[in-house]
């Protein structure tokens, strides 16, 4: 027996690409996604012509910048439901979930040093709050269902005299898992609470209404809804209650003081034009990403044994399907569809050697999250792609498997899991 | 990550995939590594009880792809050799073959286990004299 793996380079395995399928297909949209040409045609002029400080009071170069930016300001806050005084230009999520959770920290410091957040956040998050654990804060990392999802129970009972703080992301950048963001804002209020959430990969993807969500802070990012990259926003609430926040960065006293620094005036328009679009197409763009992500996931499962999904199906992104394909190792699946750009959760991907902590915290042993696949879907990806990324999969998988000495024992009947393996 | 050119030939044609008779006396079996550290390699080899020549060779591989070209270019090197002569294989020999990176180092250091557990496997069976011998995983 033998087993011939394709796949190197070109796509010149026994799969090949249909007429009109253009290789190299990205199909990594939660890592970041390709500028939308009508934001770049938006954005051209100011990186042309006008140019001005959008700080220059005194000018009308200073004054054309301003209006373009006032413009983006509310173009964001419609998206969110907020109003454009509430929103904070930074350079990128990161640095709105740094401002967000430090600038409460500080600012309500007196009230108590107590704040909660949850195992599967992004690194932004839990390495900020494990920053503030060591300014002598105390920091709740709550655990997630099997799902991916928070339990609010656990939450409500997290919840005590010195919390200041809960922050919870809006939808997993790994598995696509959306929170329950409307009742954790509920929970919050109710305790008097401030509620942030990083909502990088919902925003511009699926409805977010800040009011109606009792959200009191929320991060977003440019580049993950086809915006330029280097621009984010946060939103921070003025009313009911007023949240305020301490700034990290000072200087010139731009955005009223929060967050100092010269405004990146084509990545803001960029960022505003980008919410527009995602506004209007929302709707129509989210029922064909879940049509072309239900047909891949099915597609799979059709030629597949010993695949799952993982996290909630039922509360999940649009363009997002994370799935384990078990007994195939995931770094060696990536380098077999190497014509397709998708991430895997394996310690091999990765610098640290260590499998995806997000996928152990749904409880996945590291032999299964070594073996997963997320595939993002995007506003550039079409049916003709998804057929071909489903095939090539199928085919790379079943060859691996040919390969796999766990797959075949498990074949025979033998369960691997009573094998007393010698980690090294 | 880049792969180096011989990672990929062995990775797109891996040699000598397949699986012996483990009941054999002539056939000695490595199985190495462990599914949660992401790879698992299984050798075997078939010995000429005369010549002591390993005179087949076969593996399966769940891991990354230098882990599969790794104990593909294994399979290669101990066929034709005596069982003393592959014991003298060095995972350090793989690394300089297959151009492996430092993250990729034990992906070689398995495949040197597997050529020890499998003949240490056939020593067992042949009443032969232990050389160095590779912890296996057992049933539990």
């Amino acid at each position: 027996m033998s087993a011939t793996v394709n796949g190197n380079g070109n796509g010149n395995g026994s799969v090949t690409a249909p007429a009109g399928v253009k290789l190299p297909i990205y199909m990594d949209n939660h890592a970041t996604t390709q500028l939308d040409p009508r934001v770049l045609e938006a954005m051209m002029p100011y990186l042309t012509t006008i140019y001005g400080n959008a700080a220059s009071r005194n000018h009308q170069f200073g004054w054309v910048a301003e209006q373009a930016v006032e413009t983006a300001r509310e173009q964001i806050a419609k998206l969110i439901g907020a109003s454009a005084k509430e929103i904070i230009f930074t350079s990128g999520a990161t640095e709105s979930d740094n401002l967000a959770i430090k600038g409460v920290a500080e600012m309500y410091r007196e009230r108590g040093n107590h704040i909660i957040t949850q195992v599967t956040e992004h690194k932004a998050i839990l390495d900020t709050c494990k920053r503030l654990e060591k300014a002598g804060y105390r920091v709740t990392y709550l655990p997630v269902k099997a799902d991916g999802l928070v339990d609010l129970e656990d939450l409500k009972r997290a919840i005590d005299d010195k919390t200041i703080l809960v922050t919870i992301m809006f939808a997993n950048n790994e598995i696509g898992v959306v929170q329950p963001v409307a009742e954790i804002g509920k929970i919050c209020r109710e305790r008097n609470v401030i509620f942030h959430t990083d909502a990088v990969q919902a925003v511009g993807k699926i409805p977010v209404d800040v009011n109606k969500m009792n959200i009191d802070l929320l991060s977003l990012s440019g580049h993950k809804l086809y915006g330029p990259k280097g621009v984010g926003a946060l939103y921070v609430r003025r009313r009911n209650p007023r949240v305020q926040i301490s700034e990290q960065i000072n200087g010139g006293g731009h955005e009223r003081g929060m967050r100092s620094g010269t405004l990146n005036v084509p990545g803001i328009v960029g960022l505003g034009r980008a919410c527009e679009i995602a506004g209007e197409e929302m709707e129509a763009e989210s029922k064909r990403l879940i049509a072309l992500r239900d047909k891949l996931k099915h597609k799979l499962e059709g030629s597949l044994d010993y695949i799952h999904v993982n996290g909630s199906m039922e509360h999940r992104l649009p363009g997002s399907l994370n799935m384990s394909f078990v007994y195939v190792e995931g770094e060696s699946l990536l380098m077999g569809i190497n014509d397709v750009a998708v991430s895997s959760g394996s310690a091999c991907t990765s610098a640290t050697l260590e499998p995806s902590y997000v996928l152990k915290a749904l409880g996945l042993g590291d032999d299964v999250a070594h073996s997963s696949i997320r595939f993002g879907l995007g506003r550039f990806n079409s049916e003709a792609e998804v057929d071909y990324v489903a095939d090539k999969v199928i085919d790379v998988v079943q060859k691996l498997r040919e390969l796999s000495p766990l797959y075949e024992m498990v074949k025979e009947g033998i369960d691997i899991s009573k094998i007393e393996w010698q980690a090294h | 990550m880049a792969y180096s050119d011989k990672v990929i030939d062995h990775y797109n044609n891996p040699r000598n995939v397949g699986q012996l008779d483990k009941a054999s006396s002539e056939v000695g079996t490595g199985l190495v590594g462990a599914p949660e550290c992401g790879d698992v390699m299984r050798l075997q080899i078939r010995v000429n009880p005369e010549t002591q020549v390993i005179e087949e060779a076969k593996f399966k591989t769940f891991g990354c792809g230098s882990a599969i070209a790794s104990s593909s270019l294994a399979t290669e090197w101990v066929k034709g050799r005596t069982v003393d002569e592959a014991l003298k294989i060095q995972n350090t020999d793989i690394v300089k073959e297959l151009s492996l990176p430092p993250v990729k180092i034990h992906c070689s250091v398995l495949a040197e286990d597997a050529i020890r557990a499998a003949i240490g496997d056939w020593k067992k069976k042949n009443g032969v004299a232990e050389g160095a011998e590779v912890a296996q995983p057992t049933a539990r």
